[in-house]
């Protein structure tokens, strides 16, 4: 698959520095530590709900890292908790959707260079075209990002998504995460033919087939598709093969529809102790660092619970004044009603 | 009211509102043009005062669209700003959103109003509320133009009034221009404001004349979103808007024949109504008939008639009566008339009214 893609020259960064190598590393326990907590912060009371990402550290902070958020722009679905701190956006603002918050996040999108959290299945793959489009017309460089899954890969819109960009040669990485499972149904139910990547020959687009566990593949790929797309050859797929270790959200239970058997060999290795066992072997990292970064990944976890129990509701009266740049005569008496009425004033 | 309003009707020739124009003095800023003419004058000058705007959408290119309403623009303003994309709607919308995050002001066409269904997804859960996702911080500056209503012979999905889908989802509005001048000054208006609004024209207006003062922004009393009076009459107010208002004028041209004075209120924007505009002029003339295209049940005209029965339920002498086209899916173009209020329906409606008797 990978075939389709010429190696990028110019753009693409040369093998990654043990200086990168480790703070992928320490990148990816920060996410798994606070991906687990947050399950944990759920069963506590703490938040009513999470979608968690475990065994997708790879494939979010691989690909994440590849971001040049001074140009770039980011469209996730509601489950890239990783890519969002591998961006460097405040946690506390994004894990605030999951405290029920803020449907978006209390993060600001165009600061952070991440659209707010989607929770339409494929719903923002259409937006990074045109945000990339834009790109085109204003006679920019940036790239957008989207990110989908296999699930998502059934929705139309991911098809005229693609459609579109290859037709307007529209600078946009399509990020496919392939965890194995749309909720309950598995890949082989869910995607004809077997793989995503495969479909972008039908549009002319070169795709890149990935083990979205490796977290080097999945950045070295990443870098080769933005400067892909960054050289104006139009956009590029990238499939990051992975697997989805928990349940598809905290409501879940994936003991209906698959065996701990079945989990066991899905996963294979985790991606996690597969960078470990690399640094490791490479001498570029020693247990030291490793207990070091699960020491930070801790204070870090601890540090956004923190702010997260903090968060009060906003006020009611951000529904009324965030619908409309202009409001409108009535929403304004609906909201003078509600204020009244709810508040007794 | 007597039966002798009813009599002598002619449902043929809609064409009193331009006669009636085209009486009036007027002024040097006034020229005489179609809709069309005054859509695509409206977005030249969208393109030319605003260097984000783009528009875009099915044959909006080269061909200046089915109704010729982009006529040139791509030629004028070039194919970076008026551009054609692969034919899908949800693709178009979905794209405006992006584009919208970027800076730019979308200014996307959907050719028919039935072609937007496959595009509610991206209008309903996108675009209406990024704004709010966002917390106001990725406004969706987004002029969405939808060629609207009946008339035409079309065939399926050509003909429908969306109008109360769009306006029941929060973040979106909604406006109908009734003839050019309107067209002119609402288009122009809308494709200004940082929200999304959907611009729903009468395609069977298109083509209609009318006098278009660009000098003049506002008559009728009343803001740019406010609604106008088109007419004004002691009896009954006709609420209209798109295609029916013209339509009501000429209704009210036959009933001051026989001494019925009709007030015709243009709504112009189903999203928000004017409350105020429609609570002055009921409380004037006692009498409401809501007049629309789109089906009855959880149409507009229930909107309206509950706002009126707010606003004046003491001193309406008759309960406000709708004439709509009914609950059925928009018909073939051989049972159109029968489906769209005609003047005859109107003036029913009208006489009922005038007729109740309390008790």
């Amino acid at each position: 698959m990978d075939t389709l893609l010429p190696v990028a020259s110019g753009g693409a960064a040369g093998p990654l520095t043990a200086d990168e190598l480790r703070e992928l590393y320490s990148l990816m326990v920060a996410v798994r530590h606070l991906d687990t907590s947050a399950i944990a912060w759920q069963r506590q009371g703490i938040i009513p709900g999470y979608a968690p990402e475990l065994g997708q550290e790879a494939a979010q902070v691989g690909s994440g890292y590849a971001v040049d958020t001074t140009r770039d722009f980011v469209f996730p679905t509601y489950r890239e908790m990783g890519v969002a701190r591998t961006m460097g956006v405040d946690m506390v603002a994004y894990m605030s959707t999951h405290k029920a918050t803020w449907h978006g996040g209390l993060y600001n999108p165009m600061e952070s260079r991440l659209a707010p959290i989607q929770a339409v299945v494929a719903g923002s793959v259409l937006h990074a075209v045109g945000w990339a489009h834009g790109q085109t017309l204003d006679g920019k460089d940036g790239v957008a990002l989207t990110y989908f899954g296999d699930g998502a890969s059934s929705q139309g819109d991911v098809h005229e998504a693609m459609n579109f960009a290859a037709v307007m040669k529209a600078p946009v990485v399509f990020f496919v995460q392939n965890n194995g499972w749309a909720i309950s149904v598995p890949t082989e139910r869910q995607v004809a033919g077997g793989s995503v990547a495969a479909r972008a020959a039908g549009y002319g687009i070169p795709a890149l087939k990935i083990d979205g566990d490796d977290v080097v593949a999945v950045l070295e790929a990443t870098r080769r598709a933005f400067a892909h797309a960054r050289s104006g050859n139009g956009p590029v797929l990238i499939e990051a093969m992975t697997y989805r270790r928990g349940p598809h959200s905290t409501s879940d239970d994936p003991g209906r529809y698959r065996s701990l058997d079945e989990e066991r060999d899905g996963a294979g290795t985790d991606p996690l102790e597969r960078l470990r066992q690399r640094l490791l072997a490479d001498g570029i990292a020693d247990e030291a660092f490793f207990a070091e970064a699960l020491a930070a990944a801790k204070a870090e976890e601890e540090q956004i619970r923190t702010g997260i129990q903090g968060l009060g509701s906003r006020p009611g009266s951000e529904m009324f004044d965030l619908v409309f740049q202009e409001t409108t005569p009535a929403l304004q008496a609906q909201a003078a009603n509600w204020r009244e009425e709810s508040e007794h004033v | 009211m007597s039966n002798s309003i009813l009599e002598g009707v002619d449902a043929a020739g809609d064409d009193t509102a331009e006669k009636t124009a085209e009486n009036t003095a007027s002024p040097a800023s006034t020229t005489v043009m179609s809709m069309q003419q005054a859509l695509n004058r409206a977005l030249d000058e969208v393109l030319a005062d605003n260097p984000k705007a783009v528009i875009f959408g099915e044959d909006c290119g080269r061909l200046g669209g089915v109704f010729r309403i982009t006529d040139g623009l791509q030629a004028k303003h070039g194919v970076q700003r008026v551009f054609d994309t692969p034919l899908a709607e949800s693709g178009i919308l979905g794209m405006s959103v992006g584009l919208a995050m970027a800076g730019f002001h979308p200014i996307p066409e959907v050719q028919f109003d039935g072609f937007a269904y496959p595009a509610i997804n991206q209008i309903v859960c996108q675009i209406a509320r990024m704004n709010y996702r966002s917390r106001g911080t990725m406004p969706m500056p987004i002029t969405l133009r939808v060629p609207s209503f009946g008339g035409i012979r079309a065939p399926e999905h050509h003909g429908e009034s969306l109008e109360a889908l769009f306006a029941h989802v929060p973040g979106l509005k909604v406006v109908s221009p009734s003839n050019p001048h309107e067209a002119y000054h609402l288009l122009k208006y809308a494709a200004t404001r940082p929200d999304p609004v959907i611009f729903m024209e009468p395609k069977s207006r298109y083509w209609q004349k009318g006098e278009v003062d660009a000098a003049r922004h506002d008559t009728g009393g009343g803001s740019p979103t406010g609604a106008k009076v088109m007419r004004e009459g002691r009896h009954l107010t006709l609420v209209a808007w798109g295609a029916m208002v013209s339509r009501c004028l000429q209704v009210a041209e036959l009933a001051a024949e026989d001494g019925i004075d009709i007030e015709v209120l243009d709504l112009r924007w189903l999203k928000p109504i004017d409350a105020e505009a429609l609570a002055a002029s009921v409380r004037k003339t006692r009498r409401a008939v809501v007049v629309h295209e789109a089906p009855l049940t959880s149409g507009l005209g229930a909107e309206v008639a509950q706002l009126i029965t707010q606003s004046c339920f003491d001193t309406l002498k008759a309960p406000v009566e709708r004439v709509t086209g009914f609950d059925v899916p928009y018909p073939s173009g051989d049972l159109e008339d029968e489906y769209i209020p005609n003047i005859d329906r109107i003036l029913f409606g009208i006489q009922r009214v005038l007729e109740y008797k309390r008790g």
